[in-house]
């Protein structure tokens, strides 16, 4: 908890990183984004929580340079950006993580570490690919988030669990310079080890001064490992807090849209009344 | 906790070395390779199978199929097909053919120009692949049909013929339809692209590239491979393969053919499947890609030698193709699993 604090003592001083000022994102006759305001800042964890549909999707795409807002602002280490394509976003050091980690099961984890970006040595008709360098740097960078059952480099990334799999993807995002991590919806399709697998990472990177934008429905996964909360419902920022201010069933309710729960509350209680025999 | 279990070392040494082996994608296929002329040379004895003629007799058979299986593997595990190759085999062994025989150009101008339009055909099937988006078998479904009506058009209008006879001799005569003993001078040839294709694959950030565009191209995409560059590229190599193999039997039977290379197109990818290569990409290897070609070479030959009806051979084959993928799809659930 020490730890904790001493964390949020340094962001008072540090700018955001990455900001979005009254953003509004219109597709055609549908309002996906309706003035959203928020902040992200280095060695945090915010996290993006709302329903299907409620807009985190294209407010992560956004960060990430796939769509462009419609109208606001959105600023990078204080000065006014626009991303025309996710590479410009990448460049910047904006990496997004989606649920399947974009790993290719059936090559090595060195070589998935590396696609794209491969190291070399020689020149010429001999130039090749550094196999050794990237042998070592691969399980190096996995094994500093916390990830020791991956011990070879040549095994194939099919072999890796979720989890493990997210923290290929992780460890490669920062290894390439990200300063800003999306992780969108890491949790989602992992058994409860596996997601404690993944908020253990976040925490570790989270610790290396990395800002983490972390999209999820999961209240639990969000609370557990988030600085900081912006709640969407139907594109707008319904609620924005601080680790602390609210309590998981405040939360969840904000999530569900608070009265819908109270009536779903009603409803099942009107069911279970008609299966319970008159006595 | 997860992360208080005790690290277990992997074994190291021998024990060690077999497994790695044993997930290679072309594991399956050497066990093919193996049992297939184990079975020929045991059950052919004293009819000359293992001598060398006999060698020579496979890997004659072999080194074809083998030029062009290996640019063809490459292909398939970048996640594309091609079934134009065969009617390129046919057209180049035509422009050699009528080249030299009805323009009388010097037959280096016509190997010239055989390369040029396989080219062509190559980026015009991987930039119509990749920017349409329709699927490469139907993309080159269509410019197999194109270039069989253009060579048997062209034959029949300058020669009055589908098959074109052709005489050479000299530097490029020796270059591609040498022999040495019985042995052709295409299974070095052979050799050549195979060695070539397994150090791009294996050892260059372009063979990383065709891996990861053949087993998720959005993903590779996403990763900064260009995977568009990446297609066009296989597209133009297996072009050319089929072009270096149309010479070699232009010169090798003195003649050109438009309908010559048909069998090319299914028995390439039959080779590049028993080699272990994934029909839908992402996985596999050159040297399956060789080893594939030996089983279907060795079979086709060793029928010969057993002295059974050899309509028998392609029953074999389908068997055997049959049993290889089976066994290469259980090796790469082996290497999934461990």
């Amino acid at each position: 908890m020490t730890e904790h604090q001493a964390s949020e003592h340094v962001h008072e001083v540090l700018p955001p990183i990455l900001e979005l000022q009254s953003v509004t994102k219109r597709f055609d006759n549908v309002l996906a984004l309706h003035d959203v305001s928020m902040q992200i800042n280095p060695g945090e964890v915010h996290c993006l929580l709302g329903d299907n549909g409620a807009g985190k999707s294209t407010l992560i795409k956004i960060f990430s340079g796939v769509h462009q807002q419609t109208s606001g602002n959105m600023c990078l280490e204080g000065a006014s950006i626009s991303f025309a394509n996710p590479r410009e976003a990448r460049d910047r050091g904006i990496a997004t993580v989606h649920q399947g980690a974009g790993v290719l099961p059936l090559m090595s984890v060195a070589r998935n570490f590396f696609v794209g970006s491969e190291p070399t040595r020689g020149k010429g008709v001999l130039r090749r690919m550094d196999m050794a360098e990237a042998r070592r740097v691969s399980l190096e960078q996995i094994q500093a988030l916390g990830i020791r059952r991956v011990e070879d480099a040549d095994q194939l990334v099919g072999t890796l669990s979720g989890g493990e799999r997210q923290a290929l993807a992780i460890s490669r995002a920062l290894y390439f310079g990200a300063r800003v991590l999306i992780l969108d919806e890491p949790t989602a399709a992992l058994g409860v080890r596996e997601a404690q697998t993944v908020l253990k990472l976040i925490r570790r990177v989270r610790h290396r001064g990395v800002a983490v934008v972390l999209v999820t429905h999961n209240a639990y996964h969000a609370l557990a490992v988030g600085d900081r909360f912006t709640i969407l419902i139907h594109g707008e920022a319904a609620d924005s807090f601080v680790q602390g201010e609210r309590t998981r069933e405040e939360v969840l309710n904000l999530m569900a849209g608070g009265e819908e729960l109270e009536d779903l509350q009603l409803e099942l209680e009107e069911i279970d009344a008609e299966f319970t025999p008159s006595a | 906790m997860i992360g208080s279990q005790p690290v277990s070392p992997r074994p190291i040494g021998g024990r060690h070395r077999l497994r790695r082996m044993i997930y290679r994608p072309e594991f399956g296929a050497l066990l093919a390779a193996l049992v297939v002329y184990g079975f020929f040379a045991w059950g052919t004895r004293g009819n000359g199978f293992v001598t060398l003629n006999g060698t020579a007799s496979w890997m004659n058979s072999t080194a074809e199929l083998g030029i062009l299986a290996v640019p063809v593997a490459l292909l398939l595990i970048g996640g594309e097909f091609d079934l134009s190759i065969g009617a390129m085999v046919g057209m180049t062994s035509i422009i050699l053919a009528a080249g030299t025989t009805h323009y009388e150009l010097p037959i280096g101008i016509s190997i010239l120009t055989a390369v040029l339009v396989g080219a062509a055909v190559g980026l015009i099937n991987g930039f119509t692949t990749v920017k349409t988006g329709l699927p490469s078998f139907i993309v080159t479904l269509g410019m197999m049909m194109a270039i069989l009506g253009t060579s048997l058009g062209l034959a029949r209008t300058l020669v009055g013929s589908p098959i074109v006879s052709l005489n050479t001799e000299g530097f490029f005569e020796s270059l591609f339809a040498s022999r040495w003993r019985q042995f052709n001078v295409s299974i070095l040839w052979w050799f050549a692209v195979a060695a070539l294709a397994t150090w791009v694959l294996a050892r260059t950030r372009t063979g990383n590239w065709i891996l990861a565009t053949g087993g998720d191209t959005q993903a590779a995409r996403e990763a900064g491979v260009p995977t568009d560059r990446v297609k066009i590229g296989l597209f133009v190599a297996v072009s050319l393969g089929a072009v270096l193999v149309g010479v070699i039997q232009a010169l090798e039977f003195n003649s050109g053919d438009v309908s010559r290379g048909t069998a090319f197109i299914f028995n390439t990818i039959i080779a590049s499947v028993i080699g272990g290569v994934l029909l839908r990409g992402g996985y596999g290897s050159a040297v399956g890609a060789v080893l594939g070609a030996t089983t279907f070479g060795v079979v086709s030959v060793g029928i010969f030698y057993t002295g059974w009806e050899t309509d028998w051979a392609q029953l074999f084959l389908g068997v055997l193709l049959f049993a290889a993928v089976l066994a290469n799809s259980f090796f790469r659930k082996l290497a999934l699993s461990r």
